[in-house]
């Protein structure tokens, strides 16, 4: 059933170098970039690197940059593009080889971020936890999150300024928003955010949102809403007052 | 640096696997006090347990009042056609409330109630609405959960992206593992005191299949070699509900989160055919039946155009099909051009899951080779014949906390140690061994010899099995074997990630799953469960209470039957109690 030939550029090489290297793959109906990929891996390229896992966008693995623009191998199909298409890596990270980059920045990063801590009360407690659907749900949007990292290598202040020790990225930010929106958790993470974490580093041009596979709203509901919980508790006066009259010392004495 | 240098790394106890039954296995066993160190093929978070959508079972009765462990009890055993070890049935019923809860605990977030409490949604052969989730993407939660659990507890290390070749024994007890690093070739020598195997399944022996490369079967391999029992290998479930177009996507998992949610199946006629197959459960009946039922429609001439049937879910609201089958709505939208809230999907059965495995100690997880312990898909024996949907997340949870306990427990007594003397030579023709392929450039390509174990299990061991057919594709699998043994890369020798070369060592483990899988299916001469047999089509009780068993012999492979303890008094009750419902096979 093979219904055309795909001129597939993938680039090949590693730290040291490398360059784009022309493929011809004959196209099947439905195909996706990675099954060419895939084919050019079986048939004429048996070492090139490249991530892969579920195939249907549930695992992030097979995030590169599709024709410029980042995307996950698995769900961009071949219809989408003409008869060229070029495949390069991930430019945020440091490349290992072919198509495969080192991401672990983002391992350590997510191990910086303090977990989830509910209260004694709601640790003591023999009962299960009651929660409602609508408190849920805010947390709910960010736990979709499948680690592709597409959003991280889209980020100006992670790609284009190299800003991995100032800023976590926009994944960690919707990660850190997962935290704080969780209905039981009692931490405050505003000092990691306006220190390490680096919220303010982010100018909301919202290209994480863009190339998000699950649709996220990254920067609308996750970093605008930890940046003005940033701004209500430093430049409110009047909150803040009241915050210290009413029983928010807990939360003031931990910065 | 010489390819044959090695790097030696010391842990208590030593996980294969990162998805939850590897994590939550590494949890317990650093919560006992060991120093855990996890191993996984691919980046932690990508494992396979992301593909379980539909949710876990447990009898956390907040939506029907009646559920009981009693009643899942007997779901899980009838639905596995009574060869599960009961044991661990039991145990899986009695735990996996308990075990949910504490996901939430620790920060999963189910949909819930109106009450508040976790959500439970109805799926195949579950008597009661019982599987807790949320939405369509209850692995990734649980995933996440285990995952960020795990990195912040004492004492556990991961290391990824590494694959392990062949354990290593010394005084008849696992003490190691070598292995390799993706990315550079560069080896690994782990000693340890004890090894939990959490692997996961072999699916990528099938052509179609909802596993990804991962699943080559690793565990069953290296446990098998190092001499463990294998039970119930010819069970291999075919999920009903894979997608069948485009060509490129067939084989990707629909959730029966489908059917929970209420949609129905149809063939080519706009016949609701399952009311010919199991009227009273319809397409919530148990996998095994739906699969063969779309099988039969397809083959009878009554599938839809592209060789499936029609799963059909446009009668609920659009706002609430994208609320709870979020991914199912985006995968065909994206991948299949089909709203699936305007028009119906269509589905063929796909290879799923391997019901069989390593025989395990239900309490322990301890597989019959001293220090080595298995959880998960990897292990055999809770599921029997067919699984239930969401009863693999239970199980991971609730064996790979025991397991991991298991393997603590073993690492801890005096018997074992990370510093038991290895056979320095088996390392060496290891390592000779794991080298080889990089060598014959002239070799066969690792990737055509693997299409063509698929093509052979495809063909073979299909949903319907036979005798002869089953010979047949023996026979193609040891001539298979044979090549492998001398395959090449695809002809880079090149170490640097060389997925040719990684390849060919993961055929191994295809070749000794897909032979077991094959001999124990050519001895059990009846249909039961997953295992279909055209020329044995009835169930004989007389094997009620016998499961095959694959082990190592100096003659090869050796499958033989295995009879079970019986059934005690007490869960006997249990599950004649419920007896009462009508299944198609009690009707036979």
């Amino acid at each position: 059933m093979q219904i055309s030939d795909l001129d597939l550029r993938i680039w090949r090489g590693d730290g040291a170098g490398g360059e784009l290297i022309s493929y011809r793959v004959p196209v099947r109906e439905g195909m996706v970039v990675l099954d060419a990929v895939l084919w050019v891996q079986a048939n004429l390229a048996s070492d090139l690197a490249v991530r892969w896992n579920c195939k249907a966008a549930k695992c992030g693995s097979c995030s590169a940059e599709i024709d410029g623009f980042p995307r996950l191998m698995c769900k961009s199909p071949i219809a989408e593009y003409g008869e060229q298409v070029t495949v390069r890596p991930m430019k945020a990270f440091p490349l290992i080889k072919d198509l495969v980059t080192d991401v672990a920045w983002n391992y350590e990063v997510n191990k910086q971020i303090p977990p989830f801590t509910p209260s004694e009360k709601d640790v003591s407690s023999s009962e299960p936890w009651r929660m409602h659907q609508k408190d849920v749900d805010r947390a709910i949007e960010f736990r979709k999150c499948i680690e592709c990292f597409l959003c991280q290598d889209v980020c100006h202040v992670i790609s284009n300024h190299n800003g991995k020790d100032v800023f976590y990225g926009p994944r960690f930010m919707a990660r850190i928003a997962s935290l704080e929106m969780h209905p039981k958790d009692t931490l405050d993470r505003r000092p990691l955010l306006e220190g390490k974490a680096g919220v303010g580093y982010c100018n909301i041009t919202k290209c994480c949102t863009e190339v998000c596979p699950e649709h996220i709203k990254i920067t609308d509901n996750a970093i605008i809403p930890l940046k003005e919980r940033m701004d209500d508790a430093y430049f409110d006066p009047v909150r803040w007052a009241l915050q210290r009259l009413g029983g928010g010392q807990e939360r003031d004495a931990e910065k | 640096m010489s390819r044959a240098a090695y790097e030696t790394v010391e842990t208590d106890v030593l996980v294969l696997g990162a998805g939850g039954a590897g994590l939550r296995g590494a949890i317990a066993a650093a919560e006992s006090g060991a120093r855990v160190l996890v191993v996984c093929k691919s980046l932690l978070g990508k494992a396979h347990t992301v593909m379980a959508e539909g949710g876990v079972a447990a009898a956390l009765h907040n939506v029907a009042y009646q559920d009981t462990w009693e009643v899942h009890f007997a779901d899980t055993m009838k639905g596995g056609k009574l060869i599960n070890d009961w044991r661990m049935a039991e145990i899986h019923a009695k735990e996996s409330p308990e075990r949910v809860l504490e996901l939430e605990r620790w920060g999963a977030v189910f949909d819930r109630t109106w009450q508040g409490r976790i959500h439970q949604r109805p799926f195949g052969a579950h008597t009661y609405p019982r599987l807790a989730h949320i939405g369509d993407r209850t692995g990734l939660e649980l995933l996440r959960t285990l995952q960020d659990r795990a990195v912040h507890t004492n004492g556990v290390n991961v290391h990824m992206e590494v694959t392990v070749f062949k354990l290593l024994k010394a005084e008849g007890r696992i003490a190691g593992a070598l292995a390799y690093r993706r990315s550079d070739g560069s080896l690994i020598l782990y000693r340890c005191a004890a090894l939990l195997l959490a692997s996961g399944g072999a699916g990528k022996m099938y052509r179609v299949t909802s596993n990804s490369w991962e699943c080559t079967g690793d565990g069953t391999a290296l446990a098998y070699d190092a001499g463990a029992q294998l039970r119930d290998m010819e069970m291999v479930q075919f999920h009903p509900t894979g997608m069948v177009w485009p060509a490129g996507v067939r084989g990707i998992l629909v959730t029966e989160g489908v059917r929970g949610e209420g949609g129905v199946l149809r063939n080519k006629d706009g016949e609701r055919f399952m009311e010919r197959y199991d009227v009273e459960r319809m397409e919530l009946s148990s996998r095994d039946i739906v699969a063969r039922a779309i099988n039969s429609e397809v083959n009878s001439g009554r599938g839809s155009p592209h060789g499936g049937v029609f799963l059909d879910i446009t009668h609920r609201k659009p706002d609430y099909i994208k609320r709870k089958l979020p991914s199912m709505y985006e995968q065909f939208l994206k991948l299949a051009k089909v709203d699936i809230t305007k028009h119906p999907m269509e589905v063929a059965p796909t290879i799923h899951y391997a019901m069989g495995g390593v025989r395990v100690d239900p309490e322990t997880g301890a597989s019959t080779v001293p220090g080595l312990y298995a959880a998960g898909e990897v292990a055999g024996g809770l599921h029997g014949a067919n699984r239930l949907g969401g009863n693999s997340l239970s199980d991971l949870l609730v064996f790979g906390k025991r397991a991991g306990e298991g393997a603590a427990a073993a690492a801890s007594s005096s018997s074992a140690s990370a510093r038991a003397k290895l056979d320095q030579r088996e390392i060496e023709d290891a390592i000779a061994e794991l080298m080889a392929p990089l060598d014959r450039p002239a070799g066969e390509n690792p990737y055509q010899l693997q299409v063509e174990i698929q093509e052979t299990m495809s063909k073979y061991a299909p949903i319907v099995r036979d005798g002869p057919g089953l010979e047949s594709g023996l026979d193609k699998i040891l001539e298979l074997g044979g090549r492998a043994k001398t395959c090449g890369t695809g002809g880079s020798p090149t170490l640097a990630f060389n997925p040719g070369w990684h390849t060919a060592n993961d055929l191994h483990s295809m070749l000794v799953n897909a032979e077991a899988l094959l001999r124990s299916a050519l001895d059990r001469k009846e249909s039961r469960g997953a295992h279909a047999r055209s020329d044995f089509p009835k169930t004989d009780p007389q094997l009620d209470d016998v499961n095959f068993i694959a082990e190592k012999s100096p003659d090869g492979m050796f499958v033989g039957p295995q009879r079970r303890l019986e059934l005690p008094g007490h869960l006997a009750d249990v599950l004649h109690h419920s007896y009462a419902r009508f299944t198609p096979e009690e009707r036979e």
